[in-house]
C-alpha cells in the first residue's frame, strides 16, 4: 500500500460574488483555495499555518468533503475522488473525519454525547450492529479521556476541553486513518490546551493515525507537526520539515509570521529579530499580481508583481519556497 | 455641555502627586445570580507605577475583566456589586468619591481598550466624529479643532493616509486598524492610566506584533502605566515589568517578570509554563495541569488550587486559603509549600 494516504493536485476553491437578486450576476470571486498541492504521509502529522483568512478551513472543508472543488483533484489512498464511484467516495470520506475549532457550536445542545459520539453509525450504518454501538460509544469516551458513564449527559453539563474531546470521540468514531484538525485548541484555556495536545498525540500512536493539523498558533504546530505548510491567500507558499520551517524559513512571509511569536522567555526580550510587516493584508477576492505577498514584502523587486514565484527548492535549504529570492534567515533562536 | 469638565486633577481634594497613579487594595466583587453567589474576584491587590507595565495574567474566569470594570466603574451591576477594597488614583479612593467626580477622574486620567474593539466602536458614526466627540465633551474644543486633533491621533496610531480614513465608519477598517483606533481613542485625554484588556487576542501574530510594539512606545513617550489584562505568557515575557497571577478570583502570585519565568512560587503558574508549547523549542513534552478550574460559585475550600495540585497536603484543602506569603522583599505567593515548589534555582 502506498505511503500517502492523502494528495491534493492544483485544489481550487473560489466562491462567487454575486450582485442582484432575481438575476444573480457574478462579478468576481472569493479565492479562498487557490491551487494546493500537497501529500499527506501515513503516521506524520502536516501542519498547516497561516492568519486569518487564508483559507485554512476552506482547505479542511475540502478534504473531508463538505465543499466541492472549483477544480483540481483530491486522491485518498492513491483513489481520485472525483473518478470513483459513489460507494467508494463514500467509503474514502468515512476515512476522512474533521474536529472542529469550537467546541462550543459543534456540538447539538440538544443531542446526549451518546447520541452525538453515536451519529456517525447512522450515516454509515454498515460499520457496526446497532446492539453494538452503545459499547462502542462508552469504548471511545474512554479513549478520550471521559468517563463513560457520562453516556447520557448534554453537551451543556461539559466544560471546553471536555467538548473537545466529545468531538475527538466522534470524529474516532468510524475507525478513520486520517484526522483533520481545524484548530482544535485554540479556543481553550492554556492549561487544558495541553491536555488535549497530549490527547491527540497518544490517540495517534495507539491508532496509527495520520494528522492535519491546522492553528495559527505557530508554537502548537511545532511541538505536534512533523511537516509544515504555510499558507498565504489560498496558496502554499513554503512546506518542509518541522526543522527547515522553524530553523531555516526561507520565505520572508515565513520569516515575518515567525518572528513576530512572542516567546516566555523575558531573557529573550530585545535580543529577537523581530520582523514588523507594514500593510494589510490583501483582499482574497483581488490577489496582487506576481508574488501575492509583494505588497508587505520588504525584498519586493519589479520580478516580483511580473512573474509568479512558484512553490519549488531554489536554495540550499533544500525545501520548496514559493519566492524568487529564498535564501535562509535565522529567525527562531533555538533555546536549550 | 460644560466646557470646565478639563479639570486640573490636582484640584480634586486629596489628589497627592506623589502617590502612585494607581493602587487596588484587597478587592472584592461579587455577581448575585439565580446559581447563588459567585465569588469573582476575591481580595485582588496590586501597585502601578509611573510608566510600568503590570500584567494580569490568568485563565478565562479568573476574574480578570471584573478587575478591570470595576477599577473603570463600568461593572454590570445588578448582578456584579464592589463588596469590599479600595481603589486608589494617587492616593484618592474612587470608590468613596460622589459618581461626578469619579467620572471626571475615569474619562481623563485613567482609560481603558477592550478585546473587541468592533463592538466598542459605534457603528453608526465614522471615526473621526468619534474621536473628535472626545475632545469637544472633555476639552470643550471647537468641532475644527476637535477634528484636526482626531486626525492628529489617527496620525500618531500610524493609520495610513488619516486625513482620509477619519471620515471612514468602524466597519472599513481592518481588525488591526479598529485596535489602533481604540488607542488612539483612550490616548485621547493624555491618560496616566491604560488598562488594556486582552487587547491583541482578536488579532493575528504579524497584527499583534504591530499593535504591542505601538503601545510600547507610546507608552515610553508617555511615562503611562500600563495594566495589560491577557493569558498569553508570550507576550507577557515580552512586554510586562511585573505580573500578578490570578487563579479563581485571587492573585495566587506577584513576582517581577524575571522571577515569575526563572522560579515560580506557586504550584499554578509553575504548571502553566510548563503547559505551553514554545516557538524556540523542539521535541518539548508538555506536562499538563491536571482537571479543571472551581465553579466560581462553589470555590474549594482552603486553596482554590488543590484540586489540581501536585503539591497539596491536608493542610491545603482546609480554611483559611493560604494567605500571599513573602517569598522575597519584591515578591509573594499564595501557597504553603512555596518553599519546595520555588527550589534553589
Ligand atoms: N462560504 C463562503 N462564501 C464566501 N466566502 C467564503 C466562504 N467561506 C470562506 N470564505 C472566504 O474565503 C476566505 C478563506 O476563509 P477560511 O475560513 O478558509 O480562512 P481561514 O484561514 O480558516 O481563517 P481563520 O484563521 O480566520 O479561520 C476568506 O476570505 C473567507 O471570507
Ligand atoms: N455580568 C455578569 N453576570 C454574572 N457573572 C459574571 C458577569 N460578568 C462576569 N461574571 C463572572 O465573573 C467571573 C469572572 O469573569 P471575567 O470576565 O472577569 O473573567 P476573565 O478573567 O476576564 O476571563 P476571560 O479570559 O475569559 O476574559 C466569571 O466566572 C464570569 O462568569
Ligand atoms: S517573490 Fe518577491 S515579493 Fe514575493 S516573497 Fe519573494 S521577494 Fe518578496
Ligand atoms: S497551597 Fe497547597 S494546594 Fe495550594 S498551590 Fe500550594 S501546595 Fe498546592
Ligand atoms: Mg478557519
Ligand atoms: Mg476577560
Amino acid at each position: 500500500m502506498s505511503d500517502i494516504v492523502l494528495e491534493t493536485r492544483d485544489l481550487v476553491k473560489h466562491f462567487p460574488l454575486t450582485r442582484g437578486v432575481v438575476f444573480k450576476k457574478q462579478y468576481g470571486a472569493v479565492r479562498a483555495v487557490d491551487g494546493i498541492n500537497l501529500q499527506l504521509r501515513r503516521g506524520e502529522t502536516l501542519g498547516v499555518v497561516g492568519e486569518s483568512g487564508c483559507g485554512k478551513s476552506t482547505l479542511a472543508r475540502l478534504l473531508v468533503g463538505l465543499e466541492t472543488p472549483t477544480s483540481g483533484d483530491l486522491f485518498v489512498q492513491g483513489k481520485n475522488m472525483s473518478q470513483v464511484s459513489a460507494e467508494e467516495r463514500r467509503r474514502g470520506r468515512r476515512n476522512i473525519q474533521l474536529v472542529m475549532q469550537d467546541p462550543y457550536t459543534s456540538l447539538n445542545p440538544r443531542m446526549t454525547v451518546g447520541d452525538i459520539i453515536g451519529e456517525p453509525f447512522e450515516v454509515h450504518p454498515d460499520v457496526l450492529p446497532k446492539a453494538r454501538r452503545r459499547a462502542r460509544v462508552q469504548e471511545l469516551l474512554d479513549l478520550v479521556g471521559l468517563n463513560p458513564d457520562h453516556i447520557n449527559r448534554y453537551p451543556h453539563q461539559f466544560s471546553g476541553g471536555q467538548r473537545q474531546r466529545i468531538g475527538i470521540a466522534r470524529a474516532l468514531a468510524l475507525n478513520p486513518e486520517i484526522i483533520l484538525c481545524d484548530e482544535p485548541v485554540s479556543a481553550l484555556d492554556v492549561s487544558i490546551q495541553a491536555q488535549v495536545i497530549n490527547l491527540l498525540e497518544k490517540l495517534q500512536h495507539e491508532l496509527g493515525l495520520s494528522y492535519i493539523f491546522i492553528a495559527h498558533d505557530l508554537s502548537v504546530v511545532r511541538h505536534i507537526a512533523n511537516r509544515v505548510a504555510v499558507m498565504y491567500l489560498g496558496r502554499i507558499i513554503e512546506i518542509g520539515t518541522e526543522d527547515e520551517i522553524y530553523d531555516n524559513p526561507t520565505h520572508p512571509y515565513t520569516q515575518a509570521l515567525l518572528s513576530a511569536v512572542p516567546v516566555p522567555d523575558p531573557r529573550l526580550r530585545g535580543h529577537r529579530d523581530q520582523i514588523v510587516l507594514t500593510g494589510d493584508v490583501p483582499s482574497p477576492a483581488n490577489p496582487p499580481s506576481g508574488c501575492r505577498f509583494r505588497t508587505r514584502c520588504w525584498k519586493a523587486q519589479d520580478v516580483c508583481a511580473e512573474q509568479e514565484p512558484m512553490l519549488e527548492v531554489r536554495d540550499k535549504s533544500g525545501h520548496p519556497s514559493a519566492c524568487h529570492f529564498a535564501e535562509v534567515r535565522d529567525v527562531v533562536h533555538a533555546s536549550e | 455641555m460644560s466646557t470646565d469638565v478639563n479639570v486640573k486633577m490636582e484640584a480634586l481634594a486629596g489628589v497627592d502627586p506623589n502617590a502612585l497613579p494607581l493602587q487596588v487594595k484587597d478587592l472584592q466583587v461579587e455577581f448575585r445570580t439565580r446559581n447563588g453567589i459567585a465569588h469573582a474576584v476575591n481580595g485582588v491587590s496590586f501597585d502601578l507605577r509611573a510608566g510600568e507595565t503590570r500584567a494580569i495574567l490568568g485563565e478565562s474566569g479568573c476574574g480578570k475583566s471584573v478587575t478591570a470594570q470595576a477599577i473603570m466603574g463600568i461593572l454590570d451591576s445588578p448582578p456584579g456589586f464592589i463588596t469590599g477594597g479600595e481603589i486608589l488614583y494617587r492616593g484618592v479612593d474612587l470608590l468613596k468619591l460622589p459618581e461626578s467626580e469619579r467620572r471626571k477622574v475615569r474619562a481623563n486620567r485613567i482609560a481603558m481598550i477592550f478585546q473587541d474593539a468592533l463592538s466598542a466602536l459605534n457603528p453608526v458614526f465614522t471615526v473621526g466624529f468619534q474621536l473628535a466627540e472626545l475632545f469637544r465633551k472633555h476639552r470643550g474644543m471647537s468641532r475644527k479643532d476637535a477634528k484636526a486633533r482626531a486626525v492628529e491621533l489617527l496620525d500618531l496610531v500610524k493609520i495610513p493616509a488619516a486625513k482620509q480614513r477619519v471620515n471612514d465608519y468602524p466597519h472599513q477598517f481592518s481588525g488591526g486598524m479598529r485596535q489602533r483606533v481604540m488607542i488612539a481613542m483612550a490616548l485621547a485625554l493624555d491618560p496616566e492610566v491604560l488598562i488594556a484588556d486582552e487587547p491583541t487576542t482578536a488579532l493575528d501574530v504579524t497584527v499583534q506584533a504591530q499593535i504591542m510594539a505601538l503601545l510600547a512606545e507610546l507608552q515610553r513617550e508617555r511615562n503611562m502605566g500600563l495594566v495589560l489584562i491577557t493569558h498569553d505568557m508570550g507576550v507577557v515575557a515580552d512586554v510586562a515589568d511585573r505580573i500578578s497571577v490570578m487563579y479563581a478570583g485571587r492573585v495566587i502570585e506577584e513576582a517581577g517578570v524575571h522571577d515569575i519565568y526563572s522560579t515560580p512560587a506557586h504550584p499554578y503558574t509553575k504548571g502553566l509554563l510548563e503547559s505551553i508549547p514554545r516557538l524556540d523549542l523542539k521535541g518539548q513534552q508538555l506536562s499538563a495541569i491536571k482537571g479543571l478550574p472551581p465553579m466560581l460559585t462553589n470555590i474549594p475550600p482552603g486553596c482554590a488550587f488543590n484540586p489540581r495540585c501536585g503539591y497539596a497536603q491536608d493542610i491545603c484543602r482546609q480554611d483559611p486559603a493560604p494567605a500571599l506569603f513573602q517569598v522575597s522583599p519584591s515578591r509573594t505567593a499564595a501557597c504553603h509549600f512555596w518553599k519546595e515548589v520555588k527550589g534553589d534555582e
